[in-house]
């Protein structure tokens, strides 16, 4: 996938494989192949909970040199996506941004953002919009 | 390079077996207040490093310290594994890049510093950090390992009076003062399990 699309990629982590793998689908049927989208949810068994390496690989299946957008639930899930971030390494840790946003309306929209060409830091604005202050 | 080697494997064999031991007592502290899976995080974190115990021993210690970290962030999972990782990362780091006479009390103190910061938390937020602060003074102080462990076991049991600010059990507001939390408990334990180690092992 990589470099094949222009567009910012979309990661979604979940505590639950059905939770990660079911807002995979409705960004698919969204946007459907226009962005670079990847999933991860529960823990290495397959249980619920969080997987650091998972949500490395998957960060790595959907890469995109425009940035990559990850999407979290609960904040075991945001302080394993930042583990992750960091084992990327710069310069491609500079391109990933855990977004402040409720996790399926957050990667729909943003996935349909980033569908149309944008940015991150706007793809990210516009999922973040969703978040009170 | 031997005292190495069984320092590193001696440390490993304690820390499995302590946290194999009290895994179900971890899920139980943890069901009450949390997601009840503390101590299966554990476990597979503790059960990883065990398996690959032989290769970390034939580590320098710094960089044995390094991976074990590395390896508690690839298979603990759920917050603790990040939290963990980072305090062994930390240290292996700085132990690694240490100049001579920089004190090791304060190489734990900055670890915990970067514990602190990647779990966005502080003391009184009933945390594992409730637990290492207290710890780390002790270490200061040069305080008798047996102290050390007694101190951590005392700061665990604080935990109860704590109402949760980090992490699901703060999602209870109120409810969750009464309930020792899950990561203080296993940080006591292994804080305990060490101590005991190297007073057994290492006497100084």
């Amino acid at each position: 996938m990589k470099g094949k699309i222009a567009n910012v990629g979309i990661v979604i982590v979940s505590h639950s494989p059905l939770v990660a793998k079911g807002t995979a689908d409705m960004v698919r049927q969204m946007v459907g192949d226009g962005v670079p989208l990847s999933w991860c949810g529960g823990n290495a068994e397959g249980g619920l909970g969080t997987n650091a390496a998972g949500i490395l690989a998957a960060i790595e299946a959907a890469w995109s040199d425009h940035g990559v957008a990850v999407f979290v639930d609960l904040g075991g899930a945001e302080t394993n996506s930042e583990m992750a971030i960091e084992m990327l390494g710069e310069p491609r840790s500079s391109l990933v941004a855990i977004c402040n946003a409720p996790l399926v309306e957050g990667a729909v929209i943003a996935a349909a953002e980033a569908s149309g060409g944008a940015p991150l830091a706007k793809v990210v604005a516009t999922a973040e919009e969703l978040s009170p202050l | 390079m031997q005292i190495n080697r069984a320092l590193i494997l001696g440390l490993i064999e304690t820390c499995h077996e302590v946290i194999a031991s009290h895994a179900d007592d971890l899920c139980e502290l943890d069901r009450a207040i949390g997601d009840g899976d503390h101590g299966t995080n554990m476990r597979r974190g503790c059960d990883a490093v065990y398996l690959d115990r032989e290769r970390l021993g034939a580590l320098p210690l710094p960089q044995a310290l390094e991976t074990i970290g590395t390896m508690l962030v690839m298979s603990v999972g759920g917050a603790s594994g990040p939290l963990y990782g980072t305090l062994l990362i930390e240290i292996g780091r700085r132990l690694g890049a240490r100049q001579n006479g920089a004190d090791f009390a304060n190489i734990v103190g900055e670890a915990i510093e970067a514990v602190a910061k990647r779990g966005r938390a502080q003391a009184g937020d009933k945390t594992l950090l409730d637990v290492l602060y207290p710890v780390h003074s002790e270490m200061v102080r040069q305080s008798a390992l047996v102290h050390i462990a007694e101190r951590a076991q005392q700061s665990a049991q604080l935990t109860a009076g704590m109402k949760a600010m980090r992490g699901r059990a703060s999602f209870l507001g109120d409810r969750s003062i009464g309930h020792i939390d899950p990561g203080a408990s296993s940080c006591a334990l292994l804080t305990t399990a060490i101590c005991r180690y190297l007073k057994e092992y290492h006497p100084a």
